[in-house]
């Protein structure tokens, strides 16, 4: 009877748990109980991935599009230069700089308008000076009796005449804008929309691209040298391959420095290899190979810190595999490569994805290696990352790259979705 | 039992195998299997013969002697060029591909064609009553359905030889039996020779048409299963082979084919002597337990009888169980059909057990 | 990525705690110079300041950044820093660091002149407090057989590839080498950053730059080019004097200075903004300390940079280790500094940006 389930129904009544409350209600709480139980144990974890990499995450993405600087330090001049017409060749008027002065004396006091100049610099450079110049001047100035106070400004810098230098103003002066992310794909804001900034400023997109396709190499050199590692890992006996795994894990308990400096080592022109080479006469002393400070380079240090993040998952997949598939191949008539590639390889292909999905990743986001053997065609975003972190502080444009790269990494993500199946990714 | 071809398909000649080279796993096999010829090999683990199945797959190589297949040496040549079908105890179904493409991969390998393939899949299917799965997953079959398209697959090819390693082990207990049904109908239907291998002694009794028993590295015993039940040579193939009883004793009287043994407490039993070579020699004598019988107007005159003390009754349904101590040993046991005639002993009573002479086997010790 | 850097940052700032009353963060580069620093300053400190405890930090190379961080999250923990000038400048213009009144905050010379006067053109910012002057500057391998007898004296040499063939090690960074280019273009060094500032400026040196690129290795790291110089991997590099000082005294490769057009580059110390008064105090006490007459110049006995007052120069004395006289391997020596280069920090702050992005993209071609 649908009375039974329903507890507000006078005749019958609900069932009753045996204290008398209705059983849906009593179930209902214990469930809530579980739960709030249940929530507690994971709370710690909980709020550390928060603190730790959901915030961080979001805030770099806030961040990158984040400029309420301009406003908030020009608040006059904001509202004053709304009615100026950036498509005109004239400089705004007298009550736009008497907003301005205004503004800087403020900012000036609160050592603001420096900063505020570093943040316009970025759209367009002289502004930090400008701002630095005039600072120190319009703190001495009395806004009553000083005016006009154009000319005093032009007197300070010709700049503050140039259209060029109230154009950024104005188009910085919201409080969210795209300019990062149009600077991270080689754009800028101009006075006419987006528009691509001169040929020999660009540099981002190139730089994406040679990430991308250089991860993609390194991916997939990954896994011609892993594939092989990880079949004999889980094929030998087990004295063996254990002596072999340890040898695969070697490179984790080294710096990372070290491993990249031995490469050096080896790789540079007067380096190990190149003096065996020309010491065994294949290779001619004045025409020593280069294998560092270029791509090759990078591909090869990145290669073997990588690896295990391939062998691993490939390992743990292959050792699931029962020996018996290869040779019910064979008996069904299979020559030793048909069973493997049709037989072997096709369920090894979940470790192989772990693997490149790990290896692809973690290479988009490397910068030390690139930077330290990369030379000048071997470097990656991540370097242009780490340079606007810490020696530009264009910490907007740095959270825009960052947030670009995300969004290729979800995209890879998505693909291989779509195209392989993440439930067909196996970490064991 | 079918009458088999007298030709010999498959031939093991002196063939030995050590994997260290310091112990023999395999030691002197010679064997003999008749085309159309259903033949298991059945001992306990270690014994030996899977790896006699694994060098005839061409998995192993012999370390010794020659492995002969319809006339020719096979040592040389690579697993996929032998032609032989094999079942595995896992089924190994390939778990990325579906069912019709498990079946039709061995078609593909020797290049068939698409429609060819089909019919034989399809065929391959129905011979199994598995039409309808053509589109599954293995991981979406049950055991039993694994187990008849690891069959289907197999024989898809058309082997004249297909080899089953332990193929029912997964299986329960009733779905094994209809299994092995089905695998002796097949084989019988269409007239492949079979190499079936294991420890099961029910399955090898029931499938096979003669059954070779291996322990300790050779063949103790190859016979037709009945001969395997009721005439043993050894003691080993006594015990493996069926319940049995074992009484120790030394020969005291050898004939032609009856022979009198003392057992160690001093009684004299009737048997036939099958391992034994002159008295004095020491022997394990070997009874089936339906074969002892208590009432004394089965006995022949004269025979001698042993003194039997009941320990426990067992009712099992349709047949009696009764363990008895006899010559000083307490796992003496006597099975009785429930017949009408039939009388349930009490544990404390005391009667007087016999046999037939010929029931009873003096072999070694 | 580089969330790494700012999470790091943030939880570095929640869990340090601060520091006790005594306890003082200072914040340098570690390695040689870092331990001139405890030498010269903090040890004599502690002698007449029993309570005063120095706590170093390394985190010199990413303080602004790290700075910024505190910043932001209201948590500075970091009592002095030590920078170089552009780093100060931008510092200053950020409002990380406070302002310090020379006259008013530091001690006179030795030789009673004012601070403004003493350091001289090293005050590059309101908020920077100098210690040392540095250089960047070429080292060359003198026994390079291509280059028969010929030895380089000017700095063109560089870009010289046909009497002095052979790699280059330049800083990955168009600060100097764009003033190097265009010294070597033919520019006079007053009109240099006049030529940077035309329309085809930055283009102009690039072009200049291009005419070795193949040849070049680019470093970001100061102790790379001593390395590349002593493995043979390059035969000319520029790098901060002090490297190859240790290169040539201290490890005794075959490696020579090229001081032609040295730029010169200064070092010192700014307060973080936000301290509490009781802090700052403590701090404005040890910088008056570490910055007289006296101190800057015992720095100079254990590594090659000069001293930021004019006054400090007459006594620099002997390494305290090598037992070398330390004046000829100063870059404020009058022998070495005949020709050298300041860059113009105000010309950088408005166009590091656009310098570096043309100067990336030209790398990247």
């Amino acid at each position: 009877m649908s009375d039974t389930t329903t507890d507000d129904s006078p005749q019958n009544g609900p069932v009753l748990a045996a204290d008398g409350t209705p059983l849906r209600r009593s179930l209902a709480r214990a469930l809530r109980r579980q739960k709030l139980r249940a929530l507690m144990l994971i709370a710690p974890l909980l709020i550390f991935i928060m603190v730790t990499f959901i915030l961080p995450v979001a805030d770099m993405l806030y961040r990158s599009v984040e400029n309420g600087i301009v406003s908030e330090t020009l608040p006059r001049t904001v509202v004053a230069l709304a009615d100026w017409d950036a498509g005109g060749d004239t400089p705004p008027d007298e009550a736009v700089f008497a907003a301005l002065a205004a503004d800087i004396q403020i900012a000036a006091e609160e050592k603001t308008h420096t900063k505020l100049g570093s943040r316009l610099n970025y759209e367009n450079p002289g502004m930090s000076s400008l701002f630095r110049k005039s600072g120190r001047q319009v703190q001495r100035w009395d806004l009553n009796t000083d005016g006009p106070f154009k000319e005093k400004f032009l007197d300070i810098d010709d700049d503050w005449g140039d259209i060029d230098v109230w154009r950024t103003i104005q188009t910085y002066s919201p409080a969210m804008t795209s300019g990062y992310y149009l600077a991270a794909v080689d754009m800028q804001l101009g006075a006419d929309g987006p528009e691509m900034r001169p040929e020999n400023e660009r540099i981002y997109l190139k730089l994406f691209g040679r990430t991308l396709m250089m991860s993609l190499a390194i991916t997939l050199s990954c896994i011609a040298l892993g594939y092989p590692v990880a079949w004999l890992l889980a094929n030998l006996p087990m004295r063996t391959s254990n002596l072999l795994m340890i040898l695969v894990l070697l490179p984790f308990w080294t710096s990372l420095l070290v491993r990249t400096s031995a490469w050096k080592i080896l790789l540079q022109q007067q380096g190990v290899i190149n003096d065996i080479l020309v010491w065994i006469g294949l290779v001619s002393d004045d025409a020593r190979l280069v294998m560092i400070n270029n791509q090759l380079g990078t591909i090869i240090a990145m290669t073997h810190i990588l690896l295990p993040f391939m062998i691993l998952p490939m390992y743990s997949v292959m050792q699931s595999i029962n020996p018996s598939y290869l040779r019910a191949a064979k008996s069904l008539g299979a020559t030793d490569w048909t069973a493997f590639w049709r037989v072997y390889f096709p369920q090894t292909v979940p470790g192989i994805g772990a693997g490149s999905i790990l290896v692809f990743i973690l290479a988009i986001g490397y910068y030390i290696t690139p930077a330290l053997v990369g030379g000048t065609t071997g470097t990656f975003i991540s370097n242009r990352i780490a340079f606007h972190i810490s020696t530009s502080l264009n910490w907007g444009l740095a959270a825009a790259l960052g947030g670009i790269l995300l969004a290729v990494v979800l995209v890879f993500y998505w693909a291989y979705d779509k195209f392989v199946g993440i439930d067909n990714v196996k970490l064991g | 039992m079918l009458d088999q071809g007298s030709d010999d398909f498959v031939v093991f000649d002196k063939v030995q195998k050590s994997y260290d080279g310091q112990t023999l796993v395999v030691k002197d096999l010679n064997l003999s299997i008749g085309k159309g010829e259903f033949l298991t090999m059945l001992g306990p683990s270690g014994s030996g013969k899977t790896t006699c199945l694994m060098m005839l797959a061409g998995f192993e190589t012999a370390t010794h002697g020659d492995i002969l297949l319809d006339g020719q040496g096979i040592n040389n040549i690579p697993p996929h060029k032998r032609g032989i079908g094999m079942v595995f105890q896992n089924y190994a179904l390939f778990p990325h591909m579906t069912v019709a493409e498990n079946l039709a991969f061995p078609l593909e390998v020797r290049k068939l064609g698409k429609s060819d393939r089909e019919a034989k899949v399809k065929r391959a299917l129905d011979m199994v009553q598995m039409g309808d799965f053509a589109n599954r997953r293995p991981a979406q079959l049950s055991g039993g359905q694994q187990q008849r398209i690891a069959l289907a697959r197999a024989l898809v090819f058309e082997p004249e030889l297909v080899l089953m390693d332990e193929p029912l082990g997964a299986l329960d207990k009733q779905l094994r039996e209809h299994m092995q049904f089905e695998i002796t109908r097949l084989a019988h239907e269409l007239g492949i020779t079979t190499v079936y291998v294991t420890h099961d002694q029910t399955e090898a009794l029931t499938m096979s048409d003669r059954v070779a028993v291996f322990n300790d590295g050779r063949i103790q015993q190859l016979d037709p299963p009945d001969t395997l039940y009721e005439e043993p040579k050894n003691s080993f193939v006594a015990q493996f082979i069926g319940e049995n009883n074992s009484l120790e004793g030394t020969v005291k009287e050898l004939n032609n084919d009856t022979a009198v043994v003392q057992l160690d407490d001093g009684s004299l039993i009737d048997c036939r002597p099958v391992n034994v070579k002159q008295v004095g020699d020491r022997t394990k004598v070997s009874i089936r337990p339906e074969r002892v019988e208590y009432r004394s107007e089965r006995f022949q005159e004269g025979a001698h009888l042993l003194k039997a003390e009941v320990l426990e009754f067992i009712y099992m349904g349709d047949v009696f169980r009764t363990r008895l101590r006899v010559a000083g040993r307490d796992d003496f046991i006597m099975k009785c059909r429930n017949a009408p005639d039939q009388i349930r002993l009490k544990p404390g009573e005391t009667v007087n057990i016999g046999w037939m002479p010929e029931d009873c086997r003096a072999l070694d010790a | 990525m580089k969330l790494t850097t700012l999470a790091a940052a943030l939880s570095a700032t929640a869990l340090t705690l601060p520091a006790v009353a005594e306890d003082m963060t200072i914040v340098s580069w570690g390695g040689a110079y870092q331990t001139s620093q405890q030498k010269a300053y903090t040890e004599p400190y502690t002698e007449m300041n029993p309570d005063f405890n120095a706590i170093w930090d390394e985190s010199s190379g990413e303080a602004v950044a790290k700075l910024r961080a505190m910043d932001e999250a209201g948590n500075v923990t970091w009592d002095l820093v030590d920078v170089e000038g552009p780093d100060a400048v931008r510092l200053c213009d950020e409002g990380l660091a406070i302002e310090v009144d020379v006259d008013e905050v530091l001690a006179a010379g030795d030789d009673g002149s004012a601070p403004t006067d003493d350091f001289g053109p090293s005050l590059i910012s309101d908020c920077f407090i100098p210690q040392i002057v540095f250089s960047t500057t070429f080292g060359y391998r003198t026994d390079v057989e291509a280059w028969g007898d010929s030895k380089p004296e000017e700095l063109c040499a560089v870009f010289d590839l046909e009497t002095f063939p052979g790699k280059r090690a330049l800083q990955r960074s168009p600060k100097k080498n764009l003033e190097w280019a265009l010294l070597c273009d033919g520019v006079a060094q007053d009109d240099l950053y006049d030529v940077l500032d035309e329309d085809g400026g930055v283009e102009r040196a690039l072009a200049k730059l291009d005419t070795i690129k193949d040849e070049v290795v680019w470093w970001s790291a100061g102790a790379e080019t001593p390395q590349l110089l002593a493995d043979g991997e390059v035969v000319i590099g520029s790098t901060y004097n002090g490297r190859l000082f240790s290169v040539i005294e201290e490890q005794h490769q075959p490696v020579a200075m090229l001081w032609d057009y040295q730029v010169f580059d200064f070092d010192g110390w700014v307060i973080p903004a936000g301290l509490t008064e009781e802090r700052e105090a403590a701090v404005m006490e040890f910088v008056k300390y570490a910055t007289d007459t006296q101190r800057l110049a015992d720095q100079a006995k254990y590594i090659s940079y000069g001293p930021a007052r004019a006054s400090s120069q007459p006594l620099v004395g002997k390494h305290a280790e090598l037992g070398i006289e330390m004046a000829p391997h100063m870059p404020t020596n009058p022998e070495n500094a005949q020709r050298f280069l300041v860059n113009n920090l105000d010309w950088w702050a408005d166009n590091q940006d656009d310098a570096e992005a043309k100067f990336q993209a030209w790398l990247a071609q």
